[in-house]
């Protein structure tokens, strides 16, 4: 049988190992994976570097829609009504995608300067708008005072 | 009127509360009997009025009552019946009503079922449970009264979100909402318990059924969840570490930790503090899931309407609950004794190390999903957390937890012999390499780390078994034999194994989805074949079809595999009337290996339309890891000697089996 001391000791130290195998886990994990989050103006002034992931979001630009033909891919523009960004993304657009509305599209920007999307994301409240877009929006002096309701993002179940 | 009888039972129903909080709290600490004794009756009174409330809208829902703000917004008279009732609980308001209406049911369940508990930890129980009504009354009459008036009424409602209009996602908030609130009374137990300075095994016998039972309707409730993402959102998904999924499977990892603490507990009355702290954290991060996305600071699906008080009503609620028991927790901790002293190699050894992964995994998951939160209050970059964080994280600290699962059960208490519980495994070993060699084997050019997950799949399935084998005596011992160990193995020992293999079963369907999935996306006009996974998707043709209240795009696919049609597949495209939104619903075989699953997209204006077809191996797999596990709770639940009536009887019945 173990003293009490010892005992408490050995926790502490499987703690401790467990608490710092996590940091490192966590750090790891931060430096690759966290995606910023630009609005085409942010892109304007100061494009991210070509392979690395980030988010953009703004609204469908009116009129910018095209799919090319070979049907799947799908080509518009997302504007903060300041600056905009072509965007290209190949596969089924999600329900509420709408000229007009608000989007945050999930991708890289290619040497072209063309946000390639590898997800868009849709909302499923027609009234919502991603509050980083409104941010957007707000930063560019376009905000126009939409209220904000409702819910977001192709994920999320619970 | 019926709706001011409602909102009238609302407000009872806060005295009520108060006086459950404040009355036996005080008889308890003064020795007086009389006033500990209007615990119990208070708790069934509020119940009875929480129902009266809960009724009284869902009365207004059933009649299209429009005149009730909460109606108005939420339903519409062309609504089928089930989702005008379950309509209730798909908006802000109504869910908090129902949330309420759990917490008093569980109120009045210990009040009914605790017959047997000392007189003074009841009425502490009771009036820690009355303290959390209060607040969520209060909050709920304050700032979000489902009963609020509408005038003029207008003529109909404005309809349900359509996406919400499902029967998956019409039970799982009820289910959700259990698993939640369920946590509440190990809570109330925890803050009883500090008040008292008690802790013994008679009271974790006490709080383990009510922690197991939230448990169960919590597992049931993320599944339920998950399911209906994966075959409503049409993205062949089943998890996206989306906040809103986050938040609910942060409570479920701590009050797996405190399952399994609370056995230390009651067996050997030792690792009391640390329980205690895990009931407080499982009941604070189920608050922090039912609200943080209502706050407005985290958004999601339901995120619904939020407003700037309600978000600050809320944070002061939270900081108040899990700041104030932390506060007491560390105030009275110190005076609870500890118990039985064990060695590092020993059940309860493998049972902390099971708490320690399960919270650093908690607490990894927290992290991510409060980061972006964290980093914009202090004025740095918009950022967000995706699936890659997670998976690098949680992964890497959930495969030595299920490692260490098949070996713990095979530990005796207090001082085990590890190479020994080892040698045991060795067939559990000899399946996880084949399993790991087969995967490999059968899908050339799958991540590594696919290899891997099979492996301690198998190695999870067949440890559980060896120790279900093990304790039965299974061909060590003459059939006759074995067979009489396996009726008298208590039923708690078949939950834990069944929980433990459908976990097993879980691992091996999610490690399949994420390594395997196929995914095809392309323009097909009917005839054409699109060829997935071995199967042939042959598109016959897209019909506009008619619903209640939606009008639907259907394509008919056939599946075919060498020639023979093994199933049609009809994915639709929903128009809702009111709304004018669009939804998806996929259309999805399942053959018990795999699902087949595909999605109907937008024409192409040629004849053409945009098709989403998806190969999912195993997915099954994950709901039926599910439903073993909640079923091995429900058989763990039904072991008479967990029942709360339980130390009465044990006495009687322990001579018979000595």
């Amino acid at each position: 049988m173990m003293k009490r001391k010892h005992r408490r000791m050995l926790a502490l130290l499987a703690g401790l190992a467990a608490l710092s195998g996590a940091t490192a886990l966590v750090l790891i994990a931060f430096q690759d994976n966290i995606m910023l989050f630009y609005s085409p103006s942010d892109i304007a002034a100061e494009p991210p570097r070509a392979e690395r992931s980030f988010r953009v979001g703004g609204l469908v630009e009116e009129g910018s829609v095209r799919r090319l033909d070979d049907g799947l891919t799908v080509e518009f523009r997302i504007t903060d009504l300041a600056e905009s960004v072509p965007v290209t993304y190949r596969g089924i657009l999600p329900d509420l995608f709408r000229e007009g509305q608000g989007v945050v599209a999930e991708g890289t920007l290619n040497p072209a300067g063309v946000f390639e999307a590898r997800e868009v994301l849709a909302k499923h409240d027609e009234t919502y708008m991603p509050p980083e877009v409104a941010e957007a929006l707000k930063a560019a002096g376009q905000w126009r005072g939409q209220d904000s309701v409702g819910a977001s993002s192709e994920g999320g179940a619970q | 009127m019926i709706p001011e009888i409602g909102h009238f039972a609302l407000i009872l129903a806060l005295l009520v509360a108060l006086a459950q909080g404040s009355l036996p709290m005080l008889g308890a600490a003064r020795g007086r009997a009389d006033w500990m004794a209007l615990a119990g009756p208070t708790a069934v009174l509020q119940l009875a009025l929480m129902l009266t409330a809960f009724l009284a809208l869902m009365q207004a829902y059933v009649v299209s009552d429009f005149t009730v703000l909460n109606v108005a917004q939420n339903s519409h008279s062309a609504k089928p019946l089930l989702y005008k009732i379950t309509g209730l609980w798909g908006n802000h308001e109504g869910s908090m009503l129902l949330w309420i209406l759990i917490l008093a049911l569980f109120g009045a369940a210990v009040a009914l079922f605790g017959g047997n508990l000392p007189a003074t930890l009841k009425a502490r129980v009771l009036a820690v449970q009355a303290w959390i009504a209060t607040g969520f009354l209060l909050f709920t009459i304050l700032t979000s009264n489902p009963f609020a008036r509408l005038v003029p009424a207008p003529a109909n409602g404005g309809d349900l979100n359509p996406l919400l209009q499902d029967p998956g996602l019409a039970f799982h908030p009820p289910m959700l909402y259990t698993g939640y609130v369920g946590f509440s009374i190990a809570f109330s137990f925890a803050i009883a318990a500090l008040i008292e300075g008690k802790v013994d095994a008679a009271w974790a016998r006490w709080v383990r059924p009510w922690t197991l039972a939230a448990w169960c309707f919590l597992t049931a409730g993320i599944a339920l969840g998950s399911w209906w993402a994966y075959y409503e959102l049409g993205w062949g998904g089943w998890w996206f570490w989306d906040p809103v999924e986050n938040v609910s499977f942060m409570p479920w990892l701590m009050g797996t930790a405190l399952l399994h603490t609370a056995v230390v507990v009651e067996k050997r009355d030792a690792l009391k503090v640390w329980t205690i702290l895990l009931a407080i954290l499982t009941f604070s991060l189920s608050l922090i899931g039912t609200f943080i996305v209502r706050s407005g600071l985290l958004t999601s699906v339901h995120a619904f309407a939020n407003d700037p008080e309600r978000g600050l009503f809320i944070l002061v609620l939270l900081c108040l609950t899990i700041g104030g028991s932390l506060a007491l927790f560390a105030w009275r901790a110190p005076s609870l004794k500890s118990g039985g002293l064990f060695h590092p190699i020993s059940r309860e050894g493998a049972l902390v190390l099971n708490n320690l992964l399960l919270a650093t995994a908690c607490a990894t998951v927290f992290l991510g999903t409060l980061y972006p939160l964290f980093l914009e209050a202090l004025g740095g970059d918009k950022v967000s957390v995706g699936a890659p964080y997670f998976n690098a994280t949680f992964v890497p600290i959930m495969a030595p937890l299920v490692v260490a699962m098949a070996i713990g059960p095979l530990l005796p208490w207090k001082r085990a012999d590890l190479p020994g519980a080892l040698g045991r495994l060795k067939a559990a070993a000899l399946l996880a390499v084949a399993a790991a060699f087969a995967a490999v084997y059968l899908h050339r050019g799958g991540p590594l780390v696919a290899w891997l997950g099979m492996a301690l799949a198998a190695w999870l399935a067949a440890g559980t078994l060896t120790d279900w084998t093990g304790r039965i005596k299974l061909f060590r011992a003459p059939a006759g034999e074995s067979w009489r160990r396996a009726r008298s193995l208590p039923r708690s020992a078949y939950g834990m194994t069944l929980a433990h293999f459908g976990l097993a079963v879980a691992i091996a369907g999610i490690t399949a989805s994420a390594a395997w999935k196929g995914e095809t996306v392309r323009i097909m006009t009917p005839g054409d074949v699109a060829d997935l996974g071995g199967y042939g998707y042959r598109l016959d043709g897209v019909e506009t079809l008619r619903g209640p209240n939606y009008t639907s795009d259907t394509a008919s696919f056939t599946v075919l595999r060498d020639g023979r049609e093994v199933a049609r597949l009809t994915p639709e495209k929903r128009r809702y009337d009111v709304q004018r939104r669009e939804t998806t619903e996929a259309a999805i075989h399942t053959t018990g290996i795999a699902d087949l699953y595909a999605v109907i997209g937008d024409p192409d204006g040629r004849g053409g339309w945009t098709v989403r077809i998806y190969h999912e191996p195993l997915v099954p797999w994950i709901w039926a890891g599910a439903l073993l596990m909640v079923a091995g709770g429900a058989v763990s639940l039904s072991d008479r000697r967990l029942r709360v009536g339980a130390p009465a009887r044990r006495r009687k019945t322990a001579p018979a089996v000595a």
